[in-house]
């Protein structure tokens, strides 16, 4: 076992993963013909100053296309062409990260359908949330002593609401892995999926009003570590949207039927579940899942009657659908099915 | 067959046995007893009934007087004294036959006591006292429940069958607890039992109840064969018992040679003094399957009675170095030991603890039983064999066993992960905002020419100094201080505190207490429509009367508590005051519904009315007559 001092990797030694929002649409669009070059201006001194603020930290940074996601820079590959001297007052790694991103956007531009009408502005967020774990996966299975993982997402595009399902796959994953899951949205809405993606694992979600202070928003919320967290107040979000979407038409619903194998959502009701087949078991007891309506306190989500059955999570008995309430705890994300009888032990 | 009247003379002592007696004739029969005097003249008549009496009394055989006592309940009674034992033996075993027949029949005043406090349904006597009990059981350990039960049973809203109805469950588990424990032995060595000794008369008392008789053949199985095989054919149960105790005053007094003298005398006796053979084979047997990998079950050491040389005697001294008497010593240690495997053990038998015939004979079926599924020597040889190898495996050694994990199977990946362009491009275009009006002109090479530039400037430039203009970083640094302080403390910190932990302790108890009355009445209002009978209509009218009075304290409840609280306590009670609301709108128009349907018919006075039943309800068809 590692003592405490052969273990060079303090509490407050972080490996943060930088997703940056690449979408050219978007910031072509922006007010202001310089929008990126100003985000640019903001975002590499702050990942610079990560670097800065301990030695070990370590820096990750994939860019979010539209068509494709890659790596841009990763601080603990040995022998990279940081050591080149700085130009300009850019230090090497900034640099570094500018000629991928060049290289980057280049790719991108290739893979993207030439003369075609921007249909889709959103960028793959779904592509970078995955590059991202899977790195983080790697550093968690070389052994105990790792800095602790945290995933920062700059993103300015809406949110792609047919990655539904992608990016809540990643975001448990995430909640599996207690990697938490930071959001900065520059963009001009709320996106709801990173609302409820740092709202799972535990980040922080801020939306700066100002482009031009992101420096300042960045350094002072998203800057500390996951340890000093314990004692630093940070925003929290006051509501979070948590609307689902529909499996068929990846549509935001409200109210919607429930496959109760697998818990797939469909707005209109199906005999068969496109995702796990025609079945008549009846699952286990006691399952949990990604799915709230408001933050209304015990409120009753009535799911009109389907034709499989779901099994009272107390009394374990199989009811139709009509007997089952199904209740929504405050503050967490599960939703509980129980039959009416017992449901007054809840 | 006893003559079921008896009559005798006897002369009747009222003040006692020195009374000298009324003389006269004694009639005896099933309810009551009859004395009239020879003496016409004599006062002394008596008429009385058996209930009156409570037990009888007589006096020995031998004694100067045949006298047959009925007492009574309050202490007084009714003195006989007859000619001859025999004439009192017969009325005694009247007396005694009557009066045993009578104590059988519960009295019939006694059933008004046992009617419990609560409403009484017309199915009350179908219950059994032992649903009665767990009842009571239940709402003993839960207070929610007895408090429920209280407010809604006696208060008078709900029956007891109704209540219970929806809680089956809890009564049969409560069933299965309750049957399924037994109690074991006690730790106490019971089977080593000591007698009272009493000095002025010499006697040494041994007093064995049931139970200590079970611990006995328990531990000790050489007595138990020899009760079975002794009693009743060879001797009473009362002899047997009497020569066990025998023994064991031999053993525990330091009377070696009286024991052997006994021993030599009674063959019986001598069971009782010698060691337990079926003890000693049992453990010889025991140790011959013991696995030698890491079963404790039995060892060497288990056949301690053929080990020389330890432990203390029971008479407290040292073992000596005479052992040419065949009787061996018995010492402390081996009934310790003996006593604690058969507490560890358990209890085999399921059997009440009565007869001790039953008793010895179920606990010979179940070591028979036990032997005859034990198997055979050779195949436990073979089991040990496989045991052995299979344990002398080296886990550490072997590769890591990983559970087969269930595959991931989705029917048709490509649509639960792809988009379907066509319904993404409705749908971005639905939810579009101004960024999407804005991007349209632009074609994806502009886009991307510009952001290609603005990158190259960024290369060319350098970073800008400073990075943040002050005064905006002062503003964002105050923006990001005032959302901090604005949002409430408590609001995301710990996510698993709820809201009611937050609030006062009577206020969680008063809300939790009324959501659940209020659960349950709903429960019944519900389940009442649609509404058949007038048993029916009084029911939802009681329950709605109970359901407007909470919806009266809730409210209340609201105003009680600080305002800081407020808003969260209403939003909790809000949902309540809806489902509330809702069972009186539907109350309310089904009464409406009610009424158009009586002032219709009143009104159609006149005409021809027909009614018909379809499916249960009672359709009412008008139709004109000319």
């Amino acid at each position: 076992m590692a003592s405490a001092t052969s273990n060079p990797y303090t509490d407050d030694v972080s490996l943060l993963i930088v997703l940056m929002d690449t979408n050219p649409y978007f910031w072509g669009a922006m007010n202001g013909a310089a929008a990126f070059s100003q985000f640019l201006n903001q975002v590499l001194p702050f990942l610079n100053s990560i670097l800065l603020l301990n030695q070990l930290n370590q820096l990750v940074v994939i860019a979010t296309g539209v068509n494709s996601c890659d790596y841009l820079y990763d601080s603990s590959r040995v022998g990279h062409e940081s050591e080149k001297r700085s130009t300009k007052g850019i230090p090497g790694h900034s640099l570094e990260i500018l000629q991928k991103l060049e290289d980057f956007i280049a790719k991108d531009q290739q893979l993207s359908n030439s003369d075609e009408a921007p249909g889709k502005i959103c960028s793959l967020l779904s592509g970078s949330l995955s590059l991202a774990l899977c790195y983080i996966q790697r550093i968690l299975r070389t052994g105990p002593v790792h800095p602790q993982p945290r995933i920062l997402c700059l993103q300015a595009s809406p949110d792609g609401s047919e990655q539904y399902v992608a990016i809540m796959n990643a975001i448990f994953s995430a909640q599996r892995s207690m990697v938490p899951i930071d959001s900065c949205v520059v963009g001009s809405e709320d996106s709801a999926f990173l609302q409820q993606a740092s709202y799972i694992t535990g980040g922080v979600y801020q939306k700066p009003q100002h482009l031009d202070g992101l420096f300042q928003c960045l350094s002072m919320v998203f800057a500390t570590d996951l340890h000093s967290r314990r004692f630093l107040k940070l925003p929290t979000p006051t509501g979070v949207d948590f609307r689902a979407s529909c499996f068929c038409h990846k549509e935001p619903i409200g109210m919607g039927y429930v496959c109760s194998v697998c818990l797939s959502i469909f707005c209109k009701y199906h005999t068969k579940c496109s995702t796990c087949g025609p079945t008549k078991q009846v699952p286990p007891r006691g399952y949990s899942f990604s799915f709230t309506y408001g933050m209304a306190k015990w409120s009753r989500l009535c799911l009109r009657p389907f034709k499989f059955f779901l099994r009272c999570l107390v009394c374990g008995f199989p009811r139709r659908g009509m007997d089952l309430r199904i209740f929504v705890p405050p503050h967490t994300i599960s939703l509980r099915v129980t039959s009416n009888l017992c449901s007054a032990k809840i | 067959m006893e003559p079921p009247v008896v009559t005798m003379r006897a002369k009747y002592k009222a003040s006692g046995p020195k009374d000298p007696g009324v003389a006269g004739v004694l009639t005896m029969r099933d309810d009551s007893f009859i004395f009239r005097p020879n003496d016409p003249s004599s006062s002394v008549k008596l008429d009385v009934s058996f209930r009156c009496i409570k037990g009888h009394k007589f006096s020995k055989e031998g004694s100067k007087q045949a006298l047959l006592n009925l007492t009574q309940d309050k202490g007084g009674g009714y003195m006989f004294e007859f000619a001859n034992f025999k004439d009192r033996d017969v009325c005694r075993d009247l007396v005694g036959r009557v009066l045993g027949r009578l104590q059988c029949l519960p009295p019939s005043d006694q059933s008004a006591q046992v009617v419990p406090a609560q409403p009484t349904t017309q199915h009350d006597n179908q219950l059994s006292m032992a649903e009665m009990e767990q009842r009571m059981n239940l709402l003993r350990e839960d207070s929610e429940l007895q408090k429920l039960h209280r407010q809604l049973v006696i208060g008078g809203v709900l029956t007891e069958t109704e209540f219970w109805a929806t809680r089956k469950n809890l009564l049969d588990d409560a069933a299965h607890k309750a049957s399924k424990q037994r109690a074991g032995f006690k730790s106490a060595m019971l089977a080593d039992v000591r007698p009272l000794t009493d000095g002025r008369t010499n006697k040494v008392t041994f007093s064995l109840t049931p139970e200590i008789i079970h611990q006995i053949f328990a531990e000790k199985p050489a007595v138990h064969q020899a009760f079975l095989k002794f009693v009743p054919s060879k001797m009473s149960e009362r002899d047997f018992w009497t020569k066990y105790c025998r023994a064991e005053y031999l053993h525990r007094t330091k009377n070696s040679v009286a024991a052997a003298a006994e021993a030599a005398e009674d063959e019986e006796l001598a069971v009782f003094l010698k060691h337990d053979d079926i003890l000693a084979s049992e453990a010889r047997r025991k140790i011959r399957r013991v696995d030698p990998t890491v079963d404790m079950a039995a060892d060497l050491g288990d056949d301690y009675s053929h080990l020389p040389g330890h432990g203390i005697l029971r008479d407290g001294s040292k073992e000596s170095v005479d052992s040419e008497s065949e009787l061996p010593k018995r010492t402390l240690l081996q009934d310790l030991n003996r006593h604690a495997a058969v507490v560890l053990e358990g209890r085999t038998l399921d059997v009440e603890l009565g007869d001790t015939r039953t008793v010895a004979e179920a606990l010979a079926r179940s070591k028979q039983a036990e032997v005859a599924t034990e198997t055979s020597d050779e195949t436990e040889n073979q089991k040990r064999l496989e045991r052995v190898s299979q344990m002398t495996e080296i886990e550490d050694l072997q590769a890591p066993r990983s559970l087969p994990y269930a595959p991931l199977c989705i029917k048709d990946p490509r649509e639960y992960f792809d988009s379907q362009r066509a319904n993404a491009f409705k749908a971005t275009g639905d939810t579009g905002s101004g960024v999407n009006k804005d991007c349209c002109h632009l074609s994806t090479k502009q886009a991307y020419e510009s952001l290609r530039a603005q990158i190259l400037e960024v290369k060319s430039v350098g970073f800008k100094d400073p990075i943040v203009i002050p005064d905006l970083a002062l503003k964002v640094l105050n923006d990001v201080n005032q959302q901090l302080s604005s949002t409430d403390p408590q609001l995301g910190k710990n996510p698993q505190a709820t809201v009611l932990d937050m609030l006062p302790h009577r206020t969680k108890e008063e809300l939790l207490q009324h959501w659940t009355s209020i659960q349950e009445l709903l429960r019944h209002f519900w389940s009442s429509y649609p509404l058949t009978t007038t048993f029916l209509h009084a029911k939802v009218n009681r329950v709605k009367d109970a359901m407007a009075q909470i919806y009266r304290k809730l409210p209340e409840v609201k105003e009680s508590v600080q305002s800081e609280f407020r808003h969260q306590v209403s939003l909790l009670v809000k949902p309540m005051l809806q489902v509330l609301d809702e069972a009186f709108k539907h109350y309310d128009a089904e009464m409406q519904k009610r009424s158009t349907k009586t002032m219709s018919k009143v009104g159609m006075t006149g005409l021809g009315v027909f009614y018909t039943r379809t499916g249960g309800y009672y359709t009412v068809k008008y139709e004109v007559l000319p």
